[in-house]
């Protein structure tokens, strides 16, 4: 399908050259990450304790990256904004880690996990990377165990495991509904003991503000001390970050309220380029909006689309009668009815779209939410569709249901004030995961020498679409068996020249961390900030959400400047820099939301195709699903920063497919 | 705080866990003391003869010939001493630490589980420790003589003496219901301290045993001296 | 719905703390309690008074950050009809009128940061102390080769739900820190492979529970009450068995306490 365009994306941004991974060794797939582990320098173990490596993140990523790199020896200094390491986000994950063991005798492999999750991320990821990532799960599994991480078993004590996330083998491994607690609890366990064992030491409520290169080196972070306010200087010869993931840009989302994009704004300022930054994945089965004051979205778990059914009446005159009441011919079981062979099975991305065009059809259910829309006109819409138990009650009988799925009852009815086994539950998409993120090489090494980055803070693994159970997974991977093999390819070269205080560039990191504090205490406006994090919220969503046209996109540029424009000179931070200060730690992260999201914004304007959880209106089939177009966008795209105002530079890393054939899905 | 130099093992056998056990174990000891004592004061409706002579038995004949005559006496009061006086220190141990652990105080609490036994636990052990002076003055020493003369071969006389007053059967009564909260509390949390409590159903056992042994305590200690004001006996 | 709030101010950790009382007229009853204190903190900050500062990350109950005493009760436990996180109460479990007194934890063992804030790290000590599996990465050995009764591995998820809030030490007249301790050496007493370090663990985590100003426990069971997980009693009954059985064993004698 053709499409004209109104304007040039160009005109936001400059094409720059294409870039390579020149990592990943040459030879088969199945060769590479043995052939890279023996290829890579080592360092002596009597030599490690001289390297100093530091990491800022202590989710999945960071803390297993922390233990593994404390075990083997280096002096390892690991930060995180919450009180204690063990608090990071990953402990939010529900569903499951996936792991090739092919414990269910069901033809699962290395070779299809590699598959399913090339071919679930939309054809958008590299494959090298992802062959090693589904080669190091198995192991993942093992480690975890070891640690004493409470897997469901079956009743002879072996480990059990479910199915998930739409693939046809039974490779998930899980915990309840609390895996991703249970796998952060065993890192943070193992990097405790190394903090006892003193080869790492942790600094928590420290926030990072700046990295610091020296003679083209990341060799340190500045950080802000957040009980006192105190910036310091820390210096190592790598940095790595595991920062997560930057869902928080739509201000309302699954992340946690203090998941931030500033260390990776920062580094990206400083020389990193950032990997397909519009990636974001939307889920489809969270907890609505309720109001103004919301600060943020729930996910319920996706296996309740295995039993309910999703409708909204046909009608909209219906949607504030009580739903128990409205007959079945005055319901539109809209997945059902569109792909009758999935129904609501669809994948994530599809699901979520429905449900938004059918509120915008005006045929949404719940309370009315004030909203401007594309065209600048105010209007009233109801933001959520039913998820209808009331079949399967009936079919299975309260106490199955119950027996399934009574916790996430039970969390529904904690947070509405209803009671979902007796009206449907309302549900709509929430902002759950991104993509995107810091671009990196095999190694894991970002375009700036030294900076490692894992887990969501990367962009690696997943394409433009991550599957279910995956993201655990590649935080695991990536800390406990990727970085602390690679790492020391380039640490073989350390401990680098010696860097203080008086060394030009720690000045000018730690000027720059103090100037922006200063500039954002000294504004003194009449806006909380916020309410400046809100409305950037609403026009990444209104925008740059589940559905994304070029013309939109212009305009979200267009309000995300005007709004940084009034920020700066109308936000208001109270208190001093001196103290624990939480507005003026949301402030800073908020100046970074503000500038990914422009960037992103620009990102989802340029790619001219829908992939994964990328749609562009533009780009569809005559039956309206997502169009991949893979002879123009088959690439990575890796975005150069250039300076405040001035536009983007756009690298390309061609996507080589050697080992699976591009496919365009189909779920019709 | 622990000095540096101590080992894990140390370190582990000096914890508050320990001074608990040492507590619940002596605890125990002081329960088992009560219901014996119990009993035998309940040999005051059978007669004169039939207290004193189990008074006496107690005091020169228990375990004769094995020990000399009128050792066990001594070395009975001197376990229980042993066992009180460890009781007691641990607990001042443990105060101390509680009020530590304890930081500053709430404006407001609401605590739902805490019972009146287990909230005044320590002041009732040191109200405990004051009436159980008065009692050994009265009963063993023979500080305090009232309503009766002290005359350790005939406590029957003094037992009925005593008792015949209402203030001193008051006194008595106070005495016995300060004893039974700190055995309601005591018991139960002796056996969860000791490891009893592997469920909500040994929960509940032991909550219940601590009451019947609390209430048993209770109406064994306070009929006898009831039934000599009410001059049944 | 309009409230008011009374609330503990204390600039920072040597501040002599103190009541404030708030008026909030436009509460609603689908807030959460946090999302109610964002909406006091920006009519504070427009009215340029001093934000009041909590702690919160995920605000879906799990990651442990959040936590204040609401009417006396840690998480507003008797406020709400189910055990939950500060983050997971609803307005709607309050009426129009009330008022609400919220302190920060108060123990020994978690100074105050600021406000509703505390330092909590005393339970991270108590973790390196011995609260982990010995496994350096890459030397675990299959998954499948050492069994589990899955009786027992339930029972070791059920004490692993643990989110370190501290709650049960807030709650505690003691201050005491076993129901959490207790957790951890449940979890790991469970699972085969936390079998060879059972017995030193069990010394070391309850010295290191001490030595960090924790009081003693006195079985009155105000933790188990408010534990948003529901870690139960019998946990401490667990580590108690354990540390006494431990104590007959040579387990850490040849080694030095931090």
């Amino acid at each position: 399908m053709s499409v004209t365009y109104k304007s040039s994306p160009s005109a936001y941004f400059t094409l720059g050259d294409d870039i390579h991974d020149t990592k990943a060794p040459a030879g088969p797939v199945e060769k590479k990450w043995a052939t890279r582990k023996f290829e890579a320098k080592l360092v002596n173990p009597a030599n490690r304790r001289k390297l100093t490596i530091i990491i800022v993140g202590t989710g999945l990523g960071g803390a297993a990256a922390g233990a593994t790199l404390g075990e083997a020896g280096y002096n390892v200094h690991n930060f995180c904004f919450q009180d204690t390491p063990r608090r990071a986000h990953s402990i939010a994950a529900q569903g499951g880690i996936n792991a090739a063991k092919n414990y269910r005798n069901d033809n699962d492999s290395v070779y299809r996990l590699f598959y399913d999750t090339i071919k679930g991320g939309d054809y958008r990821a590299r494959e090298t990377n992802v062959y090693r990532l589904a080669e190091v799960s198995t192991q993942i599994i093992d480690q975890c165990v070891a640690q004493g991480v409470p897997f469901a078993r079956e009743y002879g004590g072996l480990l059990d495991t479910r199915s998930f996330g739409g693939v046809q083998v039974q490779r998930t491994f899980y915990a309840r509904g609390q895996t991703g607690q249970q796998l952060l609890i065993g890192a943070y366990q193992a990097l405790e003991r190394q903090v006892a064992a003193g080869t790492v030491t942790m600094h928590a409520r420290h926030e990072m503000l700046e990295l610091i290169i020296h003679k083209g080196r990341a060799r340190g972070i500045v950080t802000r001390d957040l009980i006192s306010g105190e910036i310091e200087a820390w210096y190592a010869d790598a940095v790595v970050l595991a920062t997560g993931g930057y869902g928080n840009v739509f201000f309302l989302s699954t992340s946690a309220m203090g998941s931030n994009v500033t260390a990776s704004m920062r580094a990206h300022r400083k020389g990193a380029y950032f990997g397909n930054p519009c990636y974001t994945q939307i889920h489809p089965t969270c907890i609505p909006v309720t109001g103004e004051h919301q600060s943020k979205l729930t996910l319920m778990s996706e296996s309740l689309r295995n039993d309910g059914r999703i409708w909204v009446p046909k009608d909209p005159a219906d949607a504030e009668k009580d739903p128990r009441k409205i007959p079945e011919e005055d319901r539109d079981y809209y997945l059902e009815r569109i792909y009758p062979s999935f129904g609501n099975l669809v994948p994530r991305d599809i699901a979520s779209r429905q449900a938004k065009y059918m509120c915008d059809d005006g045929r949404g259910v719940g309370p009315l939410v004030t909203e401007v829309t594309q065209e600048g006109v105010e209007q009233q819409r109801r933001r959520g569709v039913y998820l209808d138990f009331a079949e399967a009650i009936g079919r299975m009988g309260k106490k199955a249901v119950e027996t399934k799925y009574g916790n996430l009852f039970d969390m529904y009815a904690q947070i509405t004030g209803e009671d979902p086994y007796e009206t449907p539950m309302r549900i709509y998409p929430a902002v759950h995961y991104v993509m995107g993120g810091l671009w990196v090489d095999y190694d894991l090494m970002s375009s700036i020498t030294g900076m490692y980055v894992l887990g969501e803070a990367n962009f690696s693994d997943h394409g433009a679409n991550r599957l279910g159970a995956s993201a655990l997974m590649q935080g695991l991977s990536d800390g406990y068996f990727v970085l602390p093999n690679t790492i020391n390819d380039y640490l073989a070269a350390g401990p680098f020249e010696k860097i203080d205080e008086s060394t030009p560039e720690v000045i000018d990191a730690v000027n720059d961390a103090f100037d922006r504090i200063d500039k954002l205490l000294a504004v003194d406006g009449t806006r909380t900030v916020d309410s400046f994090h809100r409305e950037l919220g609403s026009i990444m969503w209104e925008y740059c959400g589940m559905d994304r046209t070029e013309e939109g996109l212009m305009i979200a540029i267009d309000k995300i400047r005007a709004l940084r424009e009034e920020f700066w000179t109308n936000v208001k931070v109270c208190g001093t820099n001196e103290d624990f200060n939480q507005t003026l730690e949301r402030a800073g992260r908020v100046v970074d939301f503000m500038d990914l999201g422009e960037l992103m914004c620009i990102d989802a304007l340029h790619r001219r195709e829908s992939c994964g959880g990328h749609f562009r209106r533009e780009s569809q089939t005559e039956d309206g699903e997502a169009l991949r177009h893979d002879d123009e966008f088959a690439y990575v795209a890796a975005w150069e920063f250039t300076g405040d105002g001035q536009k983007p530079v756009l690298h390309r890393e061609p996507l080589k497919y050697e080992a699976i054939e591009l496919k365009q899905r189909s779920y019709k | 705080m622990a000095s540096t130099t101590l080992s894990v093992h140390q370190k582990a056998l000096r914890s508050n866990v320990v001074k608990k056990a040492i507590m619940a174990v002596t605890g125990l000891v002081l329960i088992g003391f009560l219901l014996m004592h119990m009993f035998g004061n309940l040999k005051i409706f059978i007669g004169q003869h039939a207290y004193n002579t189990y008074a006496g038995w107690l005091q020169s004949d228990l375990l004769y010939p094995l020990l000399p005559e009128g050792w066990f006496i001594w070395l009975f009061r001197i376990f229980l001493l042993v066992c009180l006086v460890l009781h007691i220190y641990c607990m001042i141990v443990l105060w101390g630490a509680s009020l530590h652990g304890r930081g500053p105080r709430y404006v407001r609490t609401n605590r739902k589980e805490q019972t009146l036994s287990s909230k005044l636990m320590r002041w009732l052990g040191i109200s405990l420790a004051a009436l159980l002076l008065f009692h050994l003055s009265m009963f063993t020493i023979g500080w305090i003589q009232t309503g009766y003369v002290y005359d350790h071969s005939d406590p029957y006389t003094m037992f009925m003496g005593a008792f015949s007053q209402w203030w001193m059967v008051l006194i008595y009564a106070l005495f016995v219901t300060v004893v039974c909260m700190h055995v309601r509390h005591g018991f139960w949390s002796a056996f969860t301290t000791l490891g009893a409590n592997v469920g909500p159903g040994a929960r509940n056992v032991l909550n219940g045993l601590a009451y019947f042994v609390a209430a048993l305590l209770f109406v064994g200690f306070i009929l006898p001296p009831l039934a000599v004001l009410l001059g049944m006996v | 719905m309009k409230i008011t709030l009374k609330i503990w101010r204390q600039a920072n950790k040597d501040a002599v703390g103190g009541m404030k009382t708030y008026q909030l007229d436009d509460v609603s009853e689908d807030m959460s309690f946090l999302e109610m204190l964002d909406v006091l903190n920006e009519h504070l900050t427009l009215a340029n008074e001093e934000p009041v500062a909590f702690d919160y990350d995920c605000r879906e109950g799990i990651c442990g950050m959040c936590g204040v005493v609401i009417n006396g009760a840690p998480h507003g436990r008797y406020n709400s009809p189910i055990p939950t996180t500060t983050c997971q109460l609803h307005m709607r479990c309050f009426k129009d009128g009330d008022v609400i007194e919220i302190e920060p934890w108060k123990t020994g063992s978690f100074p105050v940061v600021k406000d509703l804030v505390v330092d909590r790290s005393a339970f991270d000590r108590i973790i390196q102390a011995g609260g982990f599996i010995s496994v350096n990465t890459g030397s675990a050995p299959e998954a499948h080769s050492v069994p589990a009764p899955k009786r027992q591995a339930d029972r070791a998820f059920d004490v692993a739900t643990c989110i370190g809030c501290g709650a049960c030490v807030a709650a505690c007249p003691n201050g005491s820190g076993m129901l959490f301790t207790s957790a951890k050496i449940t979890h790991l007493a469970n699972l085969p492979q936390g079998q060879p370090e059972r017995r030193l663990r069990v010394k070391a985590m309850v010295a290191a529970h001490d030595e960090n100003g924790f009081g003693g426990c006195q079985n009155v069971g105000e933790c188990a009450s408010v534990c948003p997980k529901l870690i139960p009693l019998e946990s401490i009954g667990q580590l108690n068995r354990d540390l006494f059985a431990s104590l007959l064993r040579g387990d850490g004698k040849a080694i030095a306490g931090s």
